[in-house]
């Protein structure tokens, strides 16, 4: 198995200035984050907002570089505050935003959307480009119709599949999916796990799946890792972390999250009687 | 007799396209002391039924049913003075997003106490001490200094809170709560759905909970109505949904749960529904 993407103790700090009365000060956003994801895996990114989980989406798809640190993809480091970031390793790591309506340009119809990331990387001709954004919307489970529409016509879970084709035309190694769900309703959330599921299998994707939904991410994962307050406070396979969480705020989360099966239910209504 | 009692809702709006019928032939009773879930994806009619029964809805809408009562009253041909009254006072509702729900404008201290003013006529004195209450009631640290916050001050689950104050401050006996945690991490949800839940318990209230998330209903309610398309699909008490669901439509929302996933793939709605056989007439009540 070949490691697509490993980081080694990530920091990122952001400098707030200070005003005229006001001193200025250092927010740690990552703290010294490691991982290791293989090749048609996904690692699955849990927290709650503001533990510096978007943050690290930010450096690994290199839009934001960390402070310290080092990050390699396929193996060889890249460091963008030193311009290492070229087209071709752009091409490597795309990204899927978590709100499907503020992603899309309104202005701009669906087959421009897609063609988009073959202009800017290449000379691809225009029936090319064309040919391959049709054949992209098949597979995304979309049709050829749907080519000259524009976002305001389509649904969440469509504008979403939109997205992800978009992603997906420069044939990246690497998919981060920042909340890429739970924007959606539960039935539409199933179709675009299930295709989410479908395109790794046939393009042997790998994916950083940020989430705070621990249901999905007992779903899709291979390796969780939890953050709190900027640090990795678990890390292990799925299993390992939700059979033996360790950190106590893993056993928070576990808790906070609503349960629905029957016998819950059950002892809910017992506790609830006896109140 | 039910606190709140529909039936036959239905409500349309005019579009340039002809009338378009959000919500479809909807009954429902809420009683005191009772939990009730409203279940459905976006678009299923579950706010709009709701903010028929406020009042909210705009003037292109237009509401009939064949009773529409609370507490014995009848809601739709009570002139809008009278309405009024109970608005905001006997009924109270927490809306979606908690940010955008409140006016930017003005402290969180002077929009609680507005409430107090217009319907119980408190003076200032005892309008800011019941709003001290009511802050502490919901869990706000400091409250007396926080009256003087404005909204974009506070974190979303601190708004929600204010939200939550300002619909129980009147002490009504029916609360409707739109999705009051769907823009909140985890471990917020269940901050305020316990809060919720004790209030309800505390005041004896009679609530009902809109919400997408299953989770939330399995942890809340005490009766189930599953809307789809504007029409309810099925009414049963919250065990019987979980254990038994008569309808296809909810067999299909609870196998599409990550939680219950038995296979590779998640099961959807379309699996349900291979035959194209009208999703309406699999409805069962």
């Amino acid at each position: 198995m070949s490691v697509v993407l490993e980081a080694k103790n990530i920091v990122r700090d952001y400098h707030v200035p200070g005003g005229l009365f006001s001193k200025g000060s250092t927010v740690h956003a990552v703290k010294g984050v490691s991982f290791t994801v293989e090749k048609g895996k996904t690692l699955a990114i849990v927290g709650e907002s503001g533990c510096g989980k978007s943050t690290l989406a930010r450096i690994l798809t290199l839009i934001d570089p960390a402070t310290s640190g080092d990050l390699f993809i396929q193996g060889k480091k890249v460091d963008i505050s030193k311009g290492d970031l070229t087209k071709d390793l752009r091409r490597e790591v795309q990204i899927v935003f978590q709100n499907p309506y503020s992603s899309l340009n309104p202005r701009q119809k669906i087959g421009d959307v897609l063609g988009a990331p073959l202009v800017i990387h290449g000379n691809v001709p225009a029936s090319e480009r064309r040919d391959r954004a049709m054949a992209m919307l098949k597979k995304v489970g979309l049709g050829e119709e749907h080519y000259n529409r524009y976002p305001h016509m389509f649904s969440g879970g469509q504008r979403q599949r939109i997205a992800i084709a978009r992603a997906l035309m420069l044939n990246p190694s690497l998919l981060v999916l920042d909340e890429p769900v739970s924007a959606l309703d539960l039935s539409v959330q199933a179709q675009v796990l299930n295709l989410l599921a479908d395109l790794q299998d046939e393009f042997n994707l790998t994916y950083v799946f940020i989430s705070h939904d621990l249901s999905v991410v007992r779903y899709i994962a291979d390796d969780v890792m939890v953050m709190y307050f900027g640090e990795a406070v678990e890390y292990g396979t799925r299993d390992e972390v939700f059979s033996d969480p360790k950190h106590p705020y893993t056993r928070t989360l576990f808790a906070a999250t609503p349960r629905a099966d029957p016998n819950s239910i059950r002892a809910r209504l017992a506790r609830k009687k006896a109140a | 007799m039910a606190l709140l009692e529909i039936e036959n809702l239905v409500v349309e709006f005019q579009t340039s396209t002809g009338m378009f019928r959000a919500v479809d032939g909807v009954s429902l009773e809420v009683h005191e002391r009772e939990v009730l879930a409203i279940v459905g994806e976006s678009g299923s009619g579950k706010s709009v039924s709701m903010l028929a029964v406020m009042g909210l809805l705009p003037w292109t809408a237009k509401v009939t049913a064949d009773t529409m009562t609370f507490n014995g009253r009848d809601l739709l041909t009570m002139p809008g003075a009278e309405r009024r009254k109970i608005i905001g006072k006997d009924i109270a509702m927490i809306f979606q997003e908690p940010v955008a729900s409140l006016n930017p404008c003005f402290t969180v201290g002077f929009q609680i106490e507005e409430t107090l003013r217009i319907h119980l006529g408190l003076g200032r004195r005892q309008r800011r001490a019941r709003a001290i209450e009511l802050l502490t009631a919901v869990g706000i640290p400091d409250p007396a200094e926080r009256l003087s916050s404005f909204p974009h001050q506070m974190s979303g689950g601190q708004c929600q809170r204010v939200m939550i104050a300002m619909a129980i401050a009147c002490n009504p006996k029916l609360l409707i709560a739109d999705e009051p945690t769907t823009a909140l991490d985890v471990t917020i949800q269940k901050q305020i759905l316990d809060l919720l839940v004790n209030l309800q318990a505390e005041h004896g209230m009679g609530m009902i909970m809109i919400t997408h998330n299953m989770g939330v209903v399995a942890e809340t309610a005490d009766r189930v109505v599953v809307q789809y398309k504007g029409r309810k699909m099925e009414e049963a008490d919250v065990l019987t949904l979980f254990e038994n669901p008569r309808s296809n439509y909810t067999k299909a929302l609870l196998a599409a749960l990550p939680d219950n996933a038995t296979g590779d793939r998640l099961p959807t709605i379309a699996d349900y529904f291979k035959d194209g056989s009208e999703i309406a007439g699999a409805a069962v009540s």
